[in-house]
């Protein structure tokens, strides 16, 4: 591996403060599990590696019923799948933390490192999109908040700008009669780069049988994770059926702008969107209470 | 070497210290630095689980672990599961089993399975098969990997329970 | 691999009948398993020697290129860097083709292949390699090799490089047409042919006939430990080697020729082998880490290929294309089969076609049969051997015709197989004499298997389809090569065993058991180890499915010598005539006298002569294995992805020794063959270049990929061998493919012409079929 500089960052400021000085050549290290591959391999040149692990804000994980979900840049995924509360809270969050690689990498990853890795097929990302989660970052000016959809702009780039460190994530409360689920596409059962991710999340009105609200999140299919607004918006007020579902998922494939690649061909891409769109539609349905005839 | 960082880890109960260059993996550490070489080296890239260690409880691939982040740890190796003088209950099962054949991934699975057996005493097969999909092995076809790690489970809860 | 069947090896030949072993059949835990599990057993990579250096090959990024220059001088400038070495370093092999293990190896595309001499051949080819002071310096110096290179056009699949001008790879290469040199650079290095009967007359009689092409991609056998060689070039100039190989003696005659230096100078000491399947048959890094020793002033130097270096720069097996015509009459007898299949070899001739020609129909009693083999170079790596080499793609094409012709005449698909199934008298397609097989107790077996007698299972989740399929596999294994064994008794009746075969999947518990049943004793009283070449005969590689069965026999052998031995120190310590003196079960004894074997061992002692045994043997014998497997699966038609369920392989095993580790490889090469079936495949651009060359991406199953895999052992015990033995090893992998095929034709009525059965290729075929299932 190429030779840097390893920081063990205790503090935010100071983690900024070598953000700010080194820009490009310096990268926040969490989990590691990709930027040390990507180091090994040359396909990220870096002066300096700032380890945030000893940085108590980025280890954080709290859930307030009240207040959502707030998970630290650095909580690796089993701490996340690992809590009772928040498992029963966001499923859907949990499809997605509970297949990021192997146990192995789970007990390294981060959901923060998922994020600014950004990847078009990272697997949490459409998850978040679809809970309407975002990213709370901090620079050399104070705070920002982004929205997941809005944090990935090109394949391992993000809006974060030199100086600026992810401090955590934040997804809100879970409303009553609501529901999320991720499904990702691959071709083995385990270990393998989603060929398709769908995150997808619903709401439903009391009676159980009207979407209030919906979100759908692709991954895999653009060179960034793709929020689908006009996917979800198409279910608003809608009675709950299989053709609500599948008009959903067809505007999702409409949306999907899908590559041919080692993983998959966009054909086939574009096909698992609605197959998978269809398939999270049903099971967030599920868990927002939503009983089939 | 310029730049090299003292560690103390503790590794196998027994307080270490080494030197490593930030861009050495506690792989590379375990090996070459401290010539522990049951942990093996099979994709250094997290795809195959013959390096995979217990930090501080949890399972990690070693070669996605730099050997300074081991500063302060408790790692657990292949090396360090076995009682004096006997094998661990996982170990003595892998042989009666025949749940190796070449045997380069087998403590990678070993230490795997501890991890497994440590965090849930009881798994079903299907349990067993997820969380030990990280690690893979070319010629077993899993199959007596998974009844050894099922075995040894029975036998340490009995183990417990006397 | 394919050895003339063995007219002549009646000699060998020894009469087994239901016998009743002791240990044979017993399942003792292997002698080498403890330090396997504690992680104190030694593999290549785990050598560490004083002032050991790193090397690092440095590969081509171009699929087929002319190399103009290589300028290292910015590279030796380095700090920490001791040597750097290029094709120039090695002499210029004359074009001799020689057997080497199972096969046969040009020397001069041998040396070409570890270090690229005018053109570049395929992506990862190796260039140069450097020696330095880190891992760190010697990958940094790759970067300051300066390399110019003429790009070419490359051709990936045998169908690209067979097309009328297509670049041509080898300019010397001429088509070897059946036994006649063609005129014309080509990139067929050969087309070789087996024909028998009428087959005009035989498609004639056919009620049925079906006709279907197929491809296959590029497969690597994905042993988990990368290869890896430490080499020291002494003073005295003898060379050390310590490398991860299928067969020391064999490693050590590939670097003697390359390296143009007498056996003699070279020592290899195999250290404990991550895998191999066949890929470790070749070297690749050996002679390189070699020559960077001598060059660095006599320094220890260990060079350990990367993942990616695995894939893009060591053997895999061939890709292929094969068009199978198959007529059957109503009565389901096949009564003429066409067969036309190419293999692409990669970078140098010698795929394993030949080997593809005979698993394709052997295993049918064929009256009316064709089959044209060309082996094509491609830009590609150089394959190597892997497992039933060429069966799996030949069994994928004719298992699935055979599938096709039992559904259209409603035959069922293993009555089909009995129908049609050879057995002892029948003649091969290739030309010899059937001898004694099990091919129709496999499928007996299978057809009363608790699995095919069940009904399939209902699909886990609504609208996900179910089928089953069966499948056939041939495999001739290597009964043949040498081997050799030294025995010696321990003063404390413990019995030493010297082999020189590399130990792959549990040998030596497998030789330890067969000179423990030979001798009377216990397994535990053998210490079985494998040892350098100065310290042992000659032993061919491990491959072929040849080791349990030769040197079993030359372990055997030597038992008989030690008994012999026993008996004259028995006779001289009673003082009575050797032929009086019996042996049976570990106990020696005469009219009035009796004495266990360690007593008598006591007694002998270290003083008065050692008892020892040294045997070399050439078997040449038979010891072809059958196998019928059966799967069920689940198919996703909306994802194509296809689910193993349940999985049987019956296997004819002749004499299981150790029947866990018999059932080990029965479920290690299903497993292997389950992986081929469903995703793997090597992915390149245009340009040629590997894409997926990582665990990532080359997906092989994981432990949730595959169910319990259920290993049938049928003992049709092999009459050339003491026991009964036959190669187990291969011939699993064979049937895999086809099964799965089938089974996904059951359920979903398309049949797949292509490998893998990914879900990318599932639904295209799902997409372009969908409307002609059956």
């Amino acid at each position: 591996m190429q030779a840097f500089e390893y920081i063990p960052a205790t503090t935010v400021k100071e983690a900024i403060a070598i953000l700010a000085r080194e820009g490009e050549q310096a990268r926040v290290l969490s989990g590691g599990t990709d930027l040390i591959v990507q180091l090994r391999e040359g396909r990220r040149k870096v002066r300096a590696v700032i380890d945030i692990k000893q940085i108590p804000e980025v280890n954080e994980l709290s859930y307030d019923p009240a207040t959502g979900l707030q998970i630290g840049a650095a909580v690796p995924c089993y701490r996340i799948y690992g809590s009772p509360a928040i498992a029963a809270a966001y499923p859907g969050l949990i499809d997605a933390v509970s297949l990021i690689g192997g146990v192995q990498i789970q007990g390294r990853a981060t959901l923060g490192g998922n994020l600014c890795n950004s990847s078009p097929a990272a697997d949490s990302i459409p998850a978040l999109i679809a809970h309407q989660a975002s990213a709370l970052v901090m620079g050399e000016n104070g705070e920002r908040r982004i929205p997941i959809e809005e944090f990935c702009i090109a394949p391992g780039r993000t809006q974060l700008q030199r100086g600026e460190i992810l401090l955590s994530i934040h997804i809100p409360p879970v409303s009553p009669y609501s529901g999320g689920a991720y499904l990702r596409f691959i071709p083995r059962n385990e270990m393998d780069i989603a060929v398709v991710g769908v995150g997808a999340w619903v709401a439903l009105d009391q009676s159980g049988t009207t979407i209030t609200a919906a979100r759908i999140a692709l991954g895999a299919v653009a060179p960034t994770p793709l929020y689908v607004p006009e996917s979800g918006a198409g279910l608003i007020g809608k009675l709950v059926s299989s053709e609500t579902v599948a008009e959903a998922a067809t505007i999702a494939q409409a949306a999907a702008r899908p590559i041919t690649d080692m993983r998959g061909s966009a054909q086939q891409r574009s096909h698992l969107v609605g197959v998978l769109t269809r398939r999270a539609l049903h099971i967030a349905l599920k868990r927002a209470g939503y009983k089939s005839a | 070497m310029a730049n090299k960082t003292a560690v103390q880890a503790t590794i196998n109960g027994e307080d270490v210290e080494f030197l490593c260059e930030p861009h050495q993996s506690l792989l590379e550490v375990l090996r070459d630095v401290l010539r522990l070489t049951g942990t093996k080296e099979g994709c250094n890239n997290g795809n195959c689980g013959a390096c995979n260690v217990i930090l501080d409880g949890v399972l990690v691939n070693s070669c996605l672990v730099l050997g300074v982040e081991a500063q302060g740890k408790r790692i657990t190796t292949i090396e360090g599961i076995a009682p004096p003088h006997g094998l661990h209950p996982l170990q003595q099962k892998f042989l009666e089993h025949a749940a190796l054949q070449c045997g380069i991934c087998t403590p990678g699975f070993i230490i795997s399975a501890k991890a497994l057996l440590d965090h849930k005493p009881h798994p079903s097969e299907h349990e067993v098969r997820h969380w030990l999909a990280g690690n893979l092995c070319r010629c077993t076809g899993y199959d007596k990997i998974v009844r050894a790690v099922l075995d040894a489970a029975d036998v340490m809860a009995v183990e417990v329970s006397k | 691999m394919e050895t003339p069947v063995a007219e002549q090896a009646k000699a060998t030949e020894v009469s087994v009948e239901e016998r009743h072993y002791n240990i044979i059949g017993t399942r003792p835990i292997r002698h080498d398993g403890a330090d396997k599990v504690t992680g104190k057993a030694l593999y290549g990579a785990d050598v560490r020697l004083n002032g050991m250096l790193y090397g690092k090959v440095l590969r081509s990024p171009h699929a087929h290129a002319r190399i103009l220059s290589i300028d290292v001088s910015r590279a030796l400038a380095l700090p920490g860097v001791k040597a750097v070495v290029t094709s120039a370093d090695l002499a210029t092999l004359d074009s001799v083709v020689s057997r080497v293990g199972e096969g046969a190896v040009n020397w001069r595309y041998l040396s070409n292949n570890i270090l690229a001499s005018d053109k570049v051949l395929y992506h990862g080819h190796a260039v140069a390699a450097v020696a330095a002071t880190s891992l760190n310096a010697a990958n940094e110096a790759l970067n300051l090799i300066d390399v110019q290179y003429e790009p070419l056009p490359c051709v990936i699949t045998a169908v690209q490089a067979m097309r009328p001008g297509a670049p041509i790879l080898l300019q010397e290469l001429r088509t070897n047409e059946l036994g006649a040199r063609g005129e014309i650079p080509t990139n067929i290095a050969s087309h070789d042919q087996n024909m028998r009967g009428d087959l005009e007359r035989g498609f004639a009689e056919a009620a049925v006939i079906v006709e279907r092409e197929f491809t296959t991609g590029i497969v690597h056998q994905g042993y988990i430990e990368p290869h890896t060689a430490t080499a020291v070039w002494g003073t005295d100039d003898q060379i050390t080697i310590w490398t991860s190989t299928q067969g020391a003696h064999d490693a050590r005659r590939q670097v003697a020729e390359v390296l143009q230096l007498p056996v003699s100078r070279i020592k290899v000491i195999p250290m404990e082998i991550g895998g191999g399947f066949g890929g470790k048959t070749v070297i690749y890094l050996e002679p390189v880490a070699a020559l960077l020793s001598w060059k660095s002033g006599n320094r220890p130097v260990q060079v350990t290929m990367s993942r990616f270096e695995v894939f893009a720069g060591t053997g895999p097996t061939s890709s292929s294309v094969i068009k199978v015509k198959m007529g059957s009459a109503s009565d389901g007898r096949i009564t003429a089969a066409q067969v036309t299949m190419a293999y692409a070899a990669g970078a140098f001739p010698g795929s394993p076609v030949g080997g593809a020609m005979s698993v394709i129909l052997n295993a049918y009693r064929m009256e009316n049969v064709q089959i044209d083999g060309y082996d094509v170079v491609t830009n590609t790596p150089r394959v190597a051997a892997y497992r039933a080499p060429g069966g799996t793609n030949a069994a994928f094409a004719s298992e699935s015709v055979i599938d096709e012709l039992a559904c259209k005449l409603g035959i069922d698909p293993l009555e089909m197989r009995r129908i049609n199934g050879a057995k002892e008298g029948d003649r091969r397609v290739d030309g010899p004499l059937i001898r004694r097989i099990g091919y129709l107790e496999t499928v007996e077996k299978a057809r009363a298997s608790a699995h095919y007698q069940s009904p399939l299972p209902a699909p886990s989740t609504p609208g996900l389809k179910v089928g089953r399929g069966v499948a056939s596999g041939w495999w001739g294994n290597w009964p043949g090569g040498t081997s050799s064994v030294s025995v010696i008794v321990n003063n404390d009746g413990t019995v030493n065993l010297i082999e020189g075969s590399t130990d792959i999947g549990g040998s030596r518990v497998a030789m330890a058991m067969q000179l423990a049943e030979t001798l009377g004793l216990q397994a535990a009283d053998i210490k079985p180890m494998v040892v350098d070449t100065d310290s042992v005969g000659y032993n061919d590689v491990t491959a072929g499915s040849r080791t349990t069965y030769s040197t079993g026999i030359a372990v055997h052998k030597a038992g008989l010598s030690i008994i012999q031995q026993m008996r004259e120190r028995a006779a001289q310590l009673w003082d009575v005539e050797s032929a009086s003196v019996d042996y049976a079960d570990g106990v020696i004894s005469s009219k009035d006298n009796h004495i266990g074997f360690k007593e008598l061992a006591r007694k002998v002692g270290d003083g008065d002569g050692n008892v020892v045994a040294s045997i070399s043997i050439s078997p040449n014998g038979d010891g072809v294995a059958l196998a019928t497997h059966i799967v069920d699966v689940e198919v996703d038609e909306e994802t194509g992805k296809v689910q193993i369920l349940r999985y049987t392989a019956v296997q004819d095993v002749g004499t299981a020794i150790h029947p866990a580790y018999v059932e080990g490889q029965i479920q290690g090469g299903a497993a292997q063959g389950i992986g081929w079936a469903l995703n793997e495949e090597y992915v390149y651009d245009q340009q040629g270049r590997l894409l997926n060359g990582s665990l990532l991406d080359y997906s092989i199953p994981t432990a949730l990929d595959l169910p319990m895999i259920e290993a049938v052992i049928v003992e049709v015990p092999n009459p050339t061998h003491p026991f009964g033995v036959r190669g187990v090893g291969e011939v699993p992998i064979v049937p895999p493919a086809g099964a799965v095929a089938n089974a996904i034709a059951n359920a979903t009525g398309v049949r797949m012409t292509v490998l893998p059965m990914s879900p990318q290729h599932v639904l295209e075929a799902l997409w372009t079929q969908g409307n002609e299932r059956v």
